[in-house]
């Protein structure tokens, strides 16, 4: 079989010259920190995001504390907050807004787009198409590096003395401008907007990479429709990207403008803290289209990545062929185009034109139509299948769960007129967390426990990732999926205390009370659940046992490299394709998997 | 103390996990087992945990909506909340059957088609016919749902009747006050320049403008005062204050001319528009039956007014005027008496960040039958409108129109 067609020739990595391609001898620096080698830079993402993962949900606990028991001292709120934001143990309100506004930076941008995207696009690309590496290795050392810059600085802007930024993680103004409003929009929102513009560049040198990579590196035979689904993903994931996030940064740019030069871009009509502006003839709502028009494609900036990992870890542990491979591609085009058309729907009471309101609905609810495809044809790939459950599987189908109980959810608030009494409630919570959030972090793990192998040639341990699974689908949707019903009551996002409600209506009050009680406990033991997954990762890195070269028999070209890293990914000659990826359990065939190098067989059709 | 024994379990902890994993390890490799080769033993239990976790799933949802699906909500009191609330069934059955029922078929067949030796699996890449079918049939029922939705919308958001009375809800960190619009039914004009301690809503009239201008250049931080603090010899400023009084005298300069200008334009005519408004803080009395529209004006950040019994909400947006118009059509008291809860009341919400007591931002709401109300809003029009708060003695017998010469006869509050 020529998926072994790799020769071993003697390429230990410890000495110099070791590949057939000549390259020199690595340093330590440009081997591990200052690499160019898309698998290290995919790692470093990793690890780098998973890093911020754990600040983000540390934050999060703690605000779930306060929720959970407001104005009760807690020795957890002081041990991390110390005296200055959580004095005697209690946590402050402007506090309250800081963590929640960096908890949603962190998860959306630092794990989930960063995380997600960085670390698979890196990882995957050039080994799925048959690349030795991507179009520029040198753009691609960029991007991490201004990723890695960012991150520190949004870490470093949650200890200023005035606080963090506190707006909410859509930073809206005149909230964002106006220092004197909250004090986190003192120095600690210029950090965010520093630290997300470098995010901006960051996200463009990748994204920018990667199309060209996909575009023109793909290997003999590889044509676009014999790509795995991840690789259309990603590809359209980098175009999304590509489009939105300059939108982004022109939006911060004019806050910067409006915070330190004194333009009125945002700014209308105020006066704050008894000082009246001149500032006139700006729109806050200019602020919130600009936001939007990322803010939305983010969304599927995050979910694509994970979708596309799903179907390729779904059809390889289904031992079948991805169900309706044209149609997957279709939906994923589609999506992507739709998110372009949609972001509006944010916005259904800002005050925005109702007519506007209606186009929004529609187009809107026909990003259904390709979710729904996708749904069925996952269902449809496991129907008759010969499914290993492997704990990448696991988490993969928790993600097709995920994904339909936040989709359909996404039917009530796409549709103006129920928005309206929805809008900016716990029900939005549950909506985008258990859509975007799970869906994308399942996503994410389905992909490390799959691809562990290839990154640090070593398995992970089998019973800690069922361990993980478990507790991580049960503990995540007892966090989310109570707060519909919280929603549902009427209560209001990031409010820091739901006791206000005994002063007009106390049996909804004791009833909100009572769900972030259930709340708050299921996140604790989803987050110490993680324990399990972040012992297994590091333990599995230095002493699990070897991989196999192609573990889970998948046919794509990932599994045709050593597991060895070398640079240049083939020690010989690059592979060449001569199907598609998703020959599993073919007919005929005398194994259940015939890799992309395999030939077609006399008289065999292509599918 | 605490603190360090809460380390040193969680560092033996991970120790121990450490071992316990080398002790599979090693056994695993004694029976001659891959570690990581998944078996059918591993495949078949956790098939059953799906369908547990399945179960488990279900019954949490149905005892949730069971429990709570409607508490805090009740009856919608107005007339189009009962209409989302219809819609709002609607889609929730929609919906919850496409959740069953995809949930369900993803869990089983994980359950049902996990590997057994000797069954290999179905080789299907595809199926034009299925594709379709599931691609037509979600279009149709979102079609249903758009256009009933879209009904819906328009008619909310249409323009209110003209016997719609007119009602200004004012937001700010962190507290509302609500205008009503007073015998004509008309709110009278207004401009964020004339905010003054005696004018918090801005209203426009001649007198406001005239004690804006006074306030401006004369007040106790005004552009003489400034002026004469910063030309004083005698004053040692530091350098970063006097740099902001700079600031500050310059934004006031360019105010004050703002103001002339608005002065020299102004049309006397408006001003009777303001004078009868009422304006009222703590709680806002509406009236049973009757349509109101709202508009809303936001002071320093964006607010979110929300009713959540009404099926209310509109952004309060600082330089704009937002509106929405609904018709209350079930008191407080009777709403008590659905709810069998006698401290029951409406409530406004703030429901859009807006800093730190963003929370505590709300106002009582009360919704009187006809007679009660006429009632209030009689009194509070015999003594308590614009006119009779800003000229808190007595009214000027020659009343609104009169324009205020010498800015200086403005009374202070």
């Amino acid at each position: 079989m020529s998926a072994a067609a790799h020769v071993a020739h003697g390429s230990h990595d410890s000495h110099g010259h070791h590949d057939a391609h000549g390259h020199h001898e690595e340093s330590f620096i440009s081997k591990y920190i200052f690499s160019q080698d898309h698998k290290m830079i995919g790692k470093q993402f990793l690890l780098t995001a998973v890093f911020m993962g754990i600040v983000a949900m540390l934050l999060s606990i703690l605000f779930r504390i306060q929720l959970a028991w407001p104005g009760e001292s807690s020795d957890f709120l002081s041990f991390f907050l110390g005296e200055t934001w959580a004095p005697g143990g209690i946590l402050k309100e402007d506090m309250y807004l800081g963590l929640v506004t960096i908890h949603g930076t962190i998860m959306v941008f630092f794990l989930l787009t960063g995380g997600l995207s960085g670390t698979f696009s890196n990882l995957l690309i050039p080994l799925q198409i048959g690349a030795r590496d991507m179009a520029s290795g040198f753009l691609n050392m960029l991007s991490y590096w201004f990723f890695f810059i960012s991150s520190i600085i949004m870490l470093v802007s949650m200890f200023v003395e005035s606080g963090p930024a506190m707006a909410g993680w859509t930073i809206y103004p005149p909230l964002s401008v106006l220092p004197q409003a909250v004090s986190g929009s003192g120095l600690g929102m210029t950090l965010w907007l520093v630290s997300m513009t470098l995010f901006v560049v960051s996200s463009l040198m990748g994204s920018l990479n990667y199309i060209v990579t996909v575009l023109n590196l793909r290997t003999k035979g590889m044509s676009m429709t014999r790509m795995p689904l991840t690789i259309w993903a990603f590809f359209v994931t980098a175009i999304l990207g590509v489009l939105s996030f300059p939108v982004l940064f022109s939006a911060v740019l004019l806050l910067m403008m409006d915070r330190l030069m004194g333009t009125s871009f945002y700014l209308s009509d105020i006066i704050v803290g008894g000082e009246m502006l001149a500032n006139h003839g700006g729109s806050p709502i200019l602020y919130q289209h600009l936001f939007w028009f990322l803010g939305h494609p983010e969304v599927y900036i995050v979910l694509l990545p994970a979708l596309g990992l799903s179907s390729e870890i779904i059809s390889t542990n289904s031992r079948k062929p991805i169900f309706g491979y044209r149609a997957m591609i279709g939906s994923i085009l589609a999506i992507g185009f739709l998110s372009f058309i949609v972001w509006g729907h944010h916005m259904f009471v800002t005050g925005m034109n109702p007519f506007l309101g209606s186009v929004f609905v529609f187009t809107t609810l026909l990003i259904a139509i390709p979710s729904a495809v996708k749904v069925f044809n996952y269902l449809t790939t496991l129907w008759k299948g010969s499914i290993v459950l492997t704990p990448g599987m696991m988490f993969a189908v928790g993600l097709v769960s995920t994904f339909i109980t936040g989709g359909v959810t996404g039917i009530i608030l796409a549709d103006s007129a129920l928005d309206i009494n929805v809008h900016d409630t716990y029900f939005v919570v549950a909506h985008f967390h258990i859509v975007m959030g799970m869906s994308a972090v399942f996503g994410m793990f389905a992909g490390v426990y799959h691809w562990f192998p290839k990154m640090y040639g070593r398995m992970m341990n089998l019973r800690l990732g069922y361990a993980h699974f478990w507790i991580t689908i049960v503990g995540a949707y007892g966090v989310f999926f109570p707060m519909h019903f919280v929603g549902l009551a009427g209560a209001p996002r990031r409010y820091y205390d739901y006791s206000v409600y005994g002063e007009f209506d106390s049996p909804t009050g004791d009833m909100m009370l009572d769900l972030n009680v259930i709340i708050t406990i299921f996140a604790i033991i989803a987050a110490i659940g993680q324990g399990l997954f972040l012992f297994n990762f590091f333990y599995s890195i230095f002493r699990g046992p070897k991989a196999v070269q192609n573990p889970w028999k998948g046919n794509s070209l990932e599994w045709t490299t050593p597991v060895e890293h070398v640079h240049g990914n083939w020690p010989g000659e690059l592979p060449t394709v001569h199907r598609w990826p998703y020959d599993y359990s073919k007919p005929g065939a005398s194994e259940d998997y015939i890799p992309q190098t395999v030939p077609l067989a006399e008289g065999e059709e292509e599918h | 103390m605490g603190k360090l024994i809460a380390i040193i379990v969680i560092v033996l902890g991970v120790v121990a996990l450490a071992q316990l994993v080398r002790v599979y390890e090693l056994s695993s490799k004694l029976r001659n087992k891959g570690e990581n080769e998944v078996d059918s033993k591993d495949n078949r239990l956790n098939g059953r945990l799906m369908l547990g976790f399945m179960a488990f799933f279900y019954i949490g949802f149905i005892y949730l909506m069971l429990n709570y699906g409607w508490t805090g909500r009740g009856v919608a009191a107005t007339v189009h909340g009962r209409e989302l609330d219809w819609l709002l069934d609607i889609n929730f059955v929609i919906i919850t059957i496409v959740f069953f029922l995809t949930n369900t078929l993803l869990f089983v067949f994980t359950y049902k088609y996990t590997r057994k030796p000797g069954v290999p699996a179905f080789y299907y890449p595809h199926n034009n016919k299925l594709e379709m079918l599931w691609t037509v049939v979600p279009a149709s029922v979102l079609a249903v749902i758009i256009i009933l939705g879209l009904k819906t919308w328009n008619n909310v958001t249409d323009k209110a009747n003209s016997e719609a009375k007119v009602i200004e809800l004012f937001s700010k960190q962190f507290d509302w006050t609500a205008r009503y619009s007073g015998e004509d039914n008309k709110l009278g004009h207004f401009d964020y320049k004339l905010t003054t301690a005696n004018n918090e809503l801005a209203l426009l009239t001649s007198n406001t403008i005239d004690s804006a201008i006074f306030e401006m250049e004369d007040g106790l931080s005004g552009i003489k005062a400034l002026e004469a603090k910063l030309n004083d010899k005698k004053i040692m400023l530091v350098p970063e204050d006097r740099e902001k009084m700079v600031v500050d005298l310059d934004r006031k300069e360019r105010l004050i001319r703002l103001l002339y200008q608005m002065k020299a334009r102004h049309n006397k005519s408006v001003d009777a528009a303001a004078w009868d408004d009422i304006i009222q803080k703590d709680t806002l009395y509406l009236c049973e039956n009757q349509e109101y529209e709202l508009n809303f004006r936001a002071k320093d950040v964006i607010h979110s007014a929300h009713f959540p019994h009404f099926r209310v909400q509109m952004n309060t947006v600082p330089g704009m005027t937002t509106r929405f118009k609904f018709t209350p059509d079930i008191t407080t008291e009777k709403m008590r008496e659905l709810k069998q809860n006698d401290k029951f009341n409406y409530v406004l919400l703030c429901n859009k960040i807006c800093g730190g007591a963003h929370y505590k931002m709300k106002m009582i709401v009360v919704v009187l039958p006809k007679n009660e109300y006429n009632a209030w809003m009689n009194s509070k029009m015999a003594t308590s409108t614009f006119k009779h708060k800003y000229f808190p003695v007595a009214a000027p017998v020659a009343a609104p129109v009169t324009p205020v010469t010498d800015s200086t006869a403005v009374p202070a509050v």
